[in-house]
């Protein structure tokens, strides 16, 4: 994948030293990347390797021990950094309001903060869930949606603030193969279409090397590699190798 | 426990500064009203009316045999007024309405839904508490007065229809009127006033504290309810200290 055209809408988020432990167990030791604006950046590691902990970090749902993160260069624990930019999250589950229709879910953000009067917000919303494949769902509740559908109306959510930053927790988690390219396809088309800055956090190979710009392995709370998708195949690292190699083999299996 | 109650204080602090800006969640508010009328008129009633009809029972023979028929409606009365419909309405609400807290706000803590509006920068207090405090702080007062003037009608009924009391509805309600005044009314109506605000925020707070899938939701629901009635009886001992001055 060709390296980003310069952009007037994301922004860059730089990550120094980042600690977090809980319950005294180190979660985080010291986690250090940078995005560039407009840049798909895949954080790709192991289940518990400290990839979601770090992303409730970069949008402010959890606070540092020691080290900083920061937008533009501002760190985010200032305050108003966090108001200044725009940023939305498509959660793992969708954290859809299990109680709001599909289309109250994705206006949320447009009626709470009254930007748009109600005829408009839903023109936005009819309009989103269009270009996401999902015209007409408008009247649905979240419960009577497939996990794909859940994961695109998140998307739509998220895509409704007209974000800077979005941030992706393993979107292609509990989707099947057919699933999970609607949602890398989509990925790669809102970044091309509105150069916004994603930072995604997957175990997912094929997610990560298909849309990904730059991809970063982190595995028990430290980033063991970072580099093009061709560089990241190039490391000679033998914990990043175990995790990109790793398959299942019966033949393995009988001879062990 | 101190961490409980300051985390509260903090939680009642902050409902109390967005409260100026509550209109905006006017639908929810009254979404919230009549979840809470709705699903708990019916039950005030059939409460209130035989509470009215034991205190009756109780006091009533006794009375009677002492010479202070002329009694029995100001006892009832005040009894109902100032002591029994506020708790125990209370008592009701915060099995019925403070559960019901608990378990949505806990339930969207835990499948992240309170996450997914804080990135959307809407806060949680704003969005959930508040429109949950002013419904109950309206309906409480409300269904307290409703279940006074009901536990009123038992305890007339059970003196007029019980022969050991017999006592007309007419004597009923003017020996009442001769005793209570206003003011106990008032009294009794501030006291549940005060308890819908210790229902809302202990059950809101319960709800937002919540961690560990539905066994965590379980457990929230059953300490807000607790808690709700044990601040409930602790608060009603100390207002009926400085309301009785």
């Amino acid at each position: 994948m060709s390296s980003p055209q310069p952009n007037h809408q994301g922004i860059g988020v730089q990550v120094r030293g980042l600690r977090k432990s809980f319950n005294r167990h180190e979660v985080l030791k010291g986690v250090d990347f940078e995005v560039k604006p407009g840049e798909i950046f895949v954080l790709m590691g192991p289940s518990g390797s400290g990839k979601s902990v770090l992303l409730k970090h970069v949008i402010g749902l959890e606070q540092p021990d020691e080290g900083e993160i920061l937008l533009e260069g501002k760190p985010i624990q200032s305050s108003n950094v966090l108001d200044e930019y725009r940023l939305a999250m498509v959660f793992q589950s969708g954290a859809l309001l299990n109680s709001l229709t599909v289309g109250e879910n994705v206006g949320l953000y447009l009626t709470e903060h009254r930007l748009k009067p109600p005829e408009e917000i839903d023109r936005i919303v009819a309009d989103t869930l269009e270009v996401l494949g999902l015209k007409g769902t408008e009247e649905k509740m979240p419960s009577e949606l497939s996990g794909g559908m859940k994961k695109r109306v998140a998307i739509a959510r998220a895509l409704v603030i007209e974000p800077q930053l979005i941030l992706y927790d393993e979107p292609t988690s509990e989707l099947d193969p057919l699933s999970s390219v609607v949602i890398a396809e989509e990925i790669v088309k809102l970044n091309e279409r509105i150069r916004v800055t994603s930072l995604v956090v997957s175990h997912d190979r094929d997610l990560a090397f298909g849309v990904a710009h730059r991809i970063a392995v982190i595995n028990d709370g430290t980033i063991l590699a970072i580099g093009t998708p061709e560089e990241i195949k190039r490391c000679q690292n033998p914990l990043v190798r175990d995790f990109l190699n790793a398959s299942f083999r019966r033949a393995d299996l009988h001879s062990a | 426990m101190f961490q409980n109650v300051g985390e509260m204080v903090i939680l009642l602090w902050r409902s109390l500064l967005a409260m100026p800006r509550c209109w905006r969640q006017r639908e929810k508010i009254f979404d919230q009203f009549f979840e809470i009328g709705n699903a708990s008129l019916l039950m005030v009633c059939i409460l209130s009316f035989f509470i009215g009809g034991v205190i009756a029972l109780q006091t009533g023979p006794v009375l009677v045999e002492r010479g202070l028929a002329n009694a029995v409606g100001g006892v009832v009365g005040i009894s109902i007024c100032k002591e029994l419909a506020p708790v125990m309405m209370s008592i009701l609400i915060a099995g019925r309405i403070g559960s019901a807290m608990a378990a949505e706000i806990g339930s969207m803590r835990v499948y992240q839904e309170i996450d997914a509006l804080r990135t959307m920068n809407i806060s949680p207090i704003h969005y959930l508490v508040v429109p949950r405090l002013v419904a109950i702080a309206v309906a409480l007062p409300l269904l307290v007065i409703f279940a006074i003037l009901v536990g009123w009608l038992g305890g007339a009924f059970v003196c007029s229809a019980n022969s050991r009391i017999d006592i007309s509805f007419a004597a009923f309600f003017t020996t009442l009127r001769d005793i209570v005044q206003i003011k106990d009314v008032v009294n009794g109506v501030f006291k549940s006033f005060v308890f819908a605000w210790v229902i809302g925020v202990v059950s809101c707070h319960q709800g937002l504290i919540t961690i560990g899938g539905p066994r965590g939701i379980g457990r929230s629901v059953t300490k807000a309810v607790v808690n709700s009635i044990v601040l409930i009886v602790i608060l009603d001992y100390i207002l009926t200290r400085i309301l009785l001055r």
